[in-house]
C-alpha cells in the first residue's frame, strides 16, 4: 500500500491508479465538476483517466462552492 | 490628503497600527472598490470598507430586499424588505460614514455593461452567489487587468482566492462554469447566516491588505474552511498555462452571459441566497 494525500488528509492506496479511479475511491459525488491539482500543477479533465498517482504524490480535490449545488465536504 | 481631526479620530485604530498609519489611510481613502452583489458576501465586505473609509464604494445588484435575505445579509434591515438592495446598502455605508462616496448600479452586471462598470475601480469584489456572473467577473477582471476578489460560500462551507495580473486567475482553477441543470435549485442548498460574514470579512480585509500593500494577498492560494469543523485549509495554486482566458492559447477572449441555473431568472433572483 502506498501514502498519498487528499486534501491534506493521509490516505492509504494501492498504486499506480489513475485520477479517476482515486475520484471513484474517494466517493466524490459530482466527478465531472471537480478540480484536481496533483503535486501542486493542475491536471487537465480530459486527462484524468490517464495520469497516475504513485506514492507520496499529494493531491487537492476542488470544489464549486457559490451556487446552490451539493458538493462533497472538501475536509472530508 | 488633509484628515480633519474627527477623520483622525475616526480612523485612529488604523493610524495606530504601524503597517497602516496615516499614509495607508490615506490610500484607503484614496481607494475605489466595486462590489458586486449586495447579498449575503456584499453585505459584511460594504460594511467593513464603509468603516475604514474606502474612499469610493461602487455596489451593483439587481435585486430588491427580500425577508429570507434578513438571515445573513446584516445591511439590510426589516423596514427595508422590498427596497433595491443598492439604496439599502448606501444608506447604511453613509450612516457608518458619510466621508464614503457611494455609487449605486441598479441593475445586474452582465456582458454588456462589465468592461464600462469596471474600469473606474481599483479592485472588483465577487459578493455573487452565481456561477455565470463568477466567471464573468473573472474574466472582465483578467482581460482589464483588474484586481479582485473572489468568493464563494454554500451551507457551512466558503472559499477565496484574490486575483492580481499573473496570478492564478478562477478559471485557472475551474475551466468553466457547471452546466445549468447540474445545479439544483438556488433556493434548496441553504446557508449557514454567518458563513457570509466569514468569508466577507476575510474578502474586505484583503482590499484592504491591496489598498495598503501589507502583508500578503490571498494569491496563488484558494482559502477554504468548513465551519462545522472550523478547518481552514490554503491550497497553493498557480497560474495553469492551459487556462482559457489567462493561460498561453486563451480561448476566452471576449465576456460571456453564461445560462443561469434551471430556475429561470426571476425565480432565481426572488430566492437568491
Amino acid at each position: 500500500m502506498s501514502k498519498i494525500s487528499v486534501n491534506g488528509k493521509a490516505q492509504e492506496v494501492v498504486t499506480p491508479i489513475s485520477i479517476t479511479d482515486l475520484i471513484k475511491l474517494n466517493d466524490v459525488a459530482q466527478p465531472d465538476m471537480v478540480s484536481i491539482q496533483l503535486n501542486g500543477e493542475f491536471v487537465n479533465r480530459d486527462e484524468f483517466d490517464i495520469t497516475q498517482v504513485s506514492d507520496g504524490d499529494e493531491l487537492d480535490f476542488l470544489y464549486f462552492m457559490g451556487g446552490g449545488q451539493e458538493t462533497p465536504n472538501p475536509f472530508g | 490628503m488633509d484628515f480633519t481631526e474627527d477623520q483622525i479620530q475616526r480612523y485612529s485604530r488604523h493610524i495606530l497600527l504601524q503597517d497602516v498609519g496615516v499614509e495607508g489611510q490615506e490610500k484607503i481613502s484614496n481607494g475605489k472598490v466595486l462590489i458586486v452583489g449586495a447579498g449575503g458576501l456584499g453585505a459584511p465586505i460594504a460594511l467593513y470598507l464603509a468603516a475604514a473609509g474606502v474612499g469610493t464604494i461602487g455596489i451593483i445588484d439587481g435585486d430588491v430586499v427580500d425577508l429570507s435575505n434578513l438571515q445573513r445579509q446584516v445591511i439590510h434591515f426589516t423596514p427595508d424588505v422590498d427596497k433595491p438592495k443598492v439604496i439599502s446598502a448606501k444608506e447604511k455605508i453613509n450612516l457608518i460614514n458619510p466621508d464614503v462616496n457611494v455609487i449605486t448600479y441598479h441593475e445586474l452586471l452582465t456582458s454588456e455593461n462589465a468592461e464600462r462598470i469596471i474600469k473606474d475601480y481599483d479592485f472588483v469584489v465577487d459578493g455573487t452567489d452565481n456561477f455565470p456572473v463568477k466567471f464573468l467577473i473573472n474574466d472582465a477582471c483578467v482581460i482589464a487587468k483588474k484586481p479582485f476578489s473572489h468568493g464563494g460560500i454554500l451551507r457551512f462551507d466558503g472559499q477565496t482566492l484574490t486575483y492580481v495580473p499573473g496570478s492564478a486567475c478562477y478559471r485557472c482553477l475551474f475551466h468553466s462554469p457547471p452546466p445549468p441543470n447540474a445545479v439544483p435549485t438556488c433556493s434548496q442548498a441553504g446557508v449557514l447566516g454567518a458563513i457570509a460574514g466569514m468569508l466577507g470579512t476575510i474578502q474586505a480585509a484583503e482590499v484592504l491588505k491591496y489598498l495598503t500593500g501589507v502583508g500578503d494577498l490571498l494569491t496563488n492560494r484558494l482559502l477554504t474552511f468548513n465551519a462545522k469543523t472550523m478547518e481552514f485549509r490554503t491550497v497553493k495554486t498557480k497560474h495553469n498555462d492551459n487556462c482559457p482566458v489567462c493561460g498561453s492559447h486563451p480561448t476566452v477572449t471576449g465576456l460571456v452571459d453564461y445560462e443561469q441555473a434551471v430556475c429561470d431568472i426571476e425565480s432565481h433572483r426572488k430566492n437568491k441566497h
